[in-house]
């Protein structure tokens, strides 16, 4: 990575840094407004770097998860990035060290810039990805330290500010819905969930355990049904 | 809470996070094929599992009076709304929760 990469990377980065920006705001304003030091909002960006991991990560922390509880809970939301890794395979051959930073990187947004972006021919084409990538990193953590020192600093109410990752999995909902062919995994995950919660109760959450048996089992049974559409769109732009 | 709770819990989501995102290359970086059921699933399980983590954002809603169930109907349809109008994540999002906070503060 040099100078060169990193000038030709930014302009590209740019719609990232207006969405990083706000999502992380939002994220370290409720972190701090759940009365955690701000240090944690840029150690949890630093280290995670997935925002809805994190927006997810801010009530298990509130609630003082049991680490299994968060383990799993982190598994089934991130595990859309089984599909991106697949699609990066060749991308990443031959980048030696920096791949395993690639990796670690690869969020919903810095996936779908590598996906399509061009590299400009004057550049080295693995040090020009490895600048996207160092660069929608840090403008999540800026984002992040922003909102937890704005959130430290200014003490308005913020009763329902964690409303926030509702808002986030709405607006994922909202995009995965109008880039999809078939809805039914959408219904099967709202009813299929809806029946454990009654059936099991809300209590700290375990109610997804049954119910991601219940998803997996579902789509198992509509895959001759579903396999028989074209691709459809990626999930959200979010992470 | 102590830090080191607080360490163990972002430890944690760090470690599961980077292994959601390390396992095709662990498992298929040395060429071979995926099998077909897991491409499957990563295309159809992700707006299955975002349906059911919205359900689970909904748990507590309550029923005996509308404070516990009318903030976020009303800021839920806004984020819809809104986002199927602009498509502004920063708007649908910040928008929504602004709402939600005006209704459960001063409204219900």
């Amino acid at each position: 990575m040099n100078r060169k990469s990193l000038a030709a990377a930014f302009p590209h980065t740019v719609p990232v840094l207006m969405g990083y920006l706000s999502i992380g705001i939002v994220f370290g304003w409720m972190l701090s407004a759940a009365n955690f030091h701000p240090i944690w909002s840029a150690i949890m960006s630093l280290t995670i770097y997935a925002g809805s991991g994190q927006y997810l990560g801010v009530e298990l922390l509130a609630n003082m998860a049991p680490l299994a509880n968060a383990a799993f809970l982190t598994l089934i939301l991130n595990f859309r990035h089984l599909v991106y890794g697949l699609s990066m395979l060749e991308k990443f051959k031959g980048m030696g060290w920096r791949k395993l930073y690639m990796i670690f990187s690869l969020t919903d947004e810095t996936y779908a810039l590598l996906a399509g972006v061009q590299v400009p021919d004057d550049v080295d084409e693995k040090a020009f990805y490895f600048s996207i990538a160092l660069l929608d990193h840090l403008y999540w953590i800026a984002g992040s330290v922003i909102g937890a020192a704005a959130g430290a600093l200014i003490t308005i109410n913020t009763e329902g500010i964690d409303f926030a990752m509702t808002a986030l999995f709405l607006v994922i909902a909202v995009e995965q819905w109008q880039s999809a062919g078939d809805h039914s995994p959408v219904f099967l995950g709202a009813v299929g969930t809806l029946a454990c919660l009654l059936v099991f109760g809300p209590e700290s959450g375990w109610f997804l355990i049954p119910a991601l048996v219940i998803l997996v089992g579902g789509l198992l049974l509509i895959r001759p049904r579903l396999e028989g559409l074209g691709m459809p769109g990626k999930g959200g732009d979010m992470q | 809470m102590t830090a080191l709770e607080i360490a163990a819990l972002v430890a944690v989501m760090a470690v599961v996070t980077f292994l959601t995102r390390a396992l095709p290359f662990l498992l298929f970086g040395r060429g071979g094929e995926p099998p077909k059921v897991v491409l499957y699933l990563g295309r159809f399980l992700p707006p299955a599992v975002i349906a059911m983590l919205i359900v689970y954002c909904y748990r507590g809603t309550g029923f005996a009076d509308p404070s516990g169930w009318a903030p976020g109907l009303i800021a839920g349809l806004t984020v819809v709304v809104l986002h199927v109008w602009k498509k502004n994540n920063m708007l649908s999002i910040v928008g929504g929760t602004i709402l939600y906070m005006v209704l459960v503060q001063a409204v219900f």
